[in-house]
């Protein structure tokens, strides 16, 4: 496989900065050159390289489809299981008794991928909390990539992704299969709503959220933009709220005004005063 | 501290796959070619802490081997996991009955392997 001449990896690393904010390290030439080359032939291009020169030239514009190609989408059903752990232990029972009167959880999933952590959410919700039944219980998720969103709206899974992190007993209770797939339960796809949002731009107007999942989606951005996230997250979530990460991910260092606040072996933020 | 794992499968192939995937995670790997051959092994051996089971094998199957062991409270603190091409719900919800702590349907990638030990709370971390 040829890899892309620099001017024309350096054309794809501006142009998803300038879209996702999204930071494309030097070296990734084949990294751009494997994911694009579907792209390439969904526009009846013979190369990558054809596909840059058409849309540097001006004479095509698949900008969209080139940022959602660039984008990674690896996500599991309770990645990580800390965060789970504590959501069903802690996090969730402390927000139900604080709602007792309102009735009403709002749950924002910022990078929502294909849709296993919204509906690793819901599924720990109707398992462990019966009593939410009857309350209102939203789960926004959103993400920058159209395909991503479908797969989310379809919450359909290949064999493969419900192996991972998915245990059996759930499988079997909120999935049915369908062919080689298997369909999550219309009951918990009712509890997801997904939307897109590209993070770095303006935000469309969402209310007042419980708890924000924000996780592996901050490691791709500069600091600046990292920061303005953050600040935008505080503005969003209610003064209780809480707001997670990835497991590589903190607060620290880039937003004074949000203090950790541990939950079993995983870490949540909470803005503080200002 | 070293766990040990018994994988019971009438394949060679998938026995000797399997094997590897656990000898990466620090598995001690002992092997049975069926379920008949597996219940020998647990009564020269005792317990391990993990088992990984197919379903279809010939003299003693998965499910019934799942069965037996269940019934004897020297093995109830080892985890079965039902590893096999049976991808049925009814299947699933059947072997989850009898008896096995978690169900992978084949092909086990590592990346699924250590999500089911993760599940089972066989991981450190
Ligand atoms: C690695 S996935 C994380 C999925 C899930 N949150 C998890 O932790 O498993 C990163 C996601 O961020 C999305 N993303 C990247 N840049 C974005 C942006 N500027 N705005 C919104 N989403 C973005 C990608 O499309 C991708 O689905």
């Amino acid at each position: 496989m040829s890899t892309l001449a620099p001017p024309d990896f350096d054309y794809i690393v501006q142009l998803v900065h300038r879209r996702s904010a999204i930071v494309l390290e030097p070296g990734k030439e084949y990294l751009a050159e494997s994911r694009l080359e579907s792209v390439a032939r969904e526009h009846g291009l013979a190369s990558v390289t054809e596909l840059v020169q058409r849309m540097r030239s001006g004479s095509l514009d698949a900008g969209d489809a080139v940022v959602d190609a660039m984008t990674t989408n690896e996500t599991s059903f309770f990645r990580d299981a800390h965060p789970f752990n504590a959501l069903r232990d802690t996090v969730l029972p402390e927000l139900i008794e604080a709602r007792r009167v309102a009735r009403s959880i709002t749950i924002w999933c910022g990078a929502t991928s294909s849709g296993q952590e919204p509906y690793s959410v819901a599924m720990l919700i109707r398992e462990h909390f019966p009593e939410l039944r009857d309350w209102q219980v939203r789960i926004i998720a959103t993400d920058i990539s159209p395909s991503m969103l479908d797969r989310t709206r379809q919450g359909r899974y290949s064999q493969l992704e419900v192996n991972r992190g998915l245990p059996a007993p759930m499988l079997v209770k909120y999935f049915t299969r369908d062919g080689m797939h298997w369909v999550v339960a219309e009951d918990l796809r009712r509890m997801v709503s997904a939307q897109y949002m590209n993070l770095n731009e303006r935000w469309p107007v969402m209310p007042p959220f419980d708890l924000v999942l924000l996780r592996n989606v901050l490691i791709y951005f500069d600091v600046p933009t990292k920061q303005a996230i953050l600040g935008k997250v505080r503005q969003q979530l209610r003064r209780d709220g809480l707001l997670l990460l990835g497991g590589a991910e903190t607060t620290m260092n880039l937003d004074a005004n949000f203090e950790r606040v541990p939950h079993g072996r995983s870490t949540w933020y909470r803005p503080t005063g200002a | 501290m070293t766990r040990s794992a018994l994988v019971v499968d009438d394949s060679r192939a998938q026995r000797s796959m399997l094997r590897r995937l656990l000898s990466e995670r620090g598995y001690d790997v002992s092997e049975a070619g069926d379920g008949s051959e597996g219940v020998e092994r647990l009564s020269d051996m005792g317990a391990f802490d993990l088992c990984l089971v197919d379903w279809n094998m010939p003299n003693m199957d998965g499910l019934e081997f799942i069965k037996v062991v269940r019934e004897n409270p020297d093995y109830e603190r080892m985890q079965l996991v039902m590893v096999t091409s049976e991808s049925e719900p009814a299947h699933i919800a059947r072997a989850l009955m009898n008896g096995a702590d978690e169900y992978a349907i084949k092909p086990l990638t590592m990346d699924a392997l250590v999500d089911k030990l993760a599940i089972l709370g066989l991981e450190d971390d």
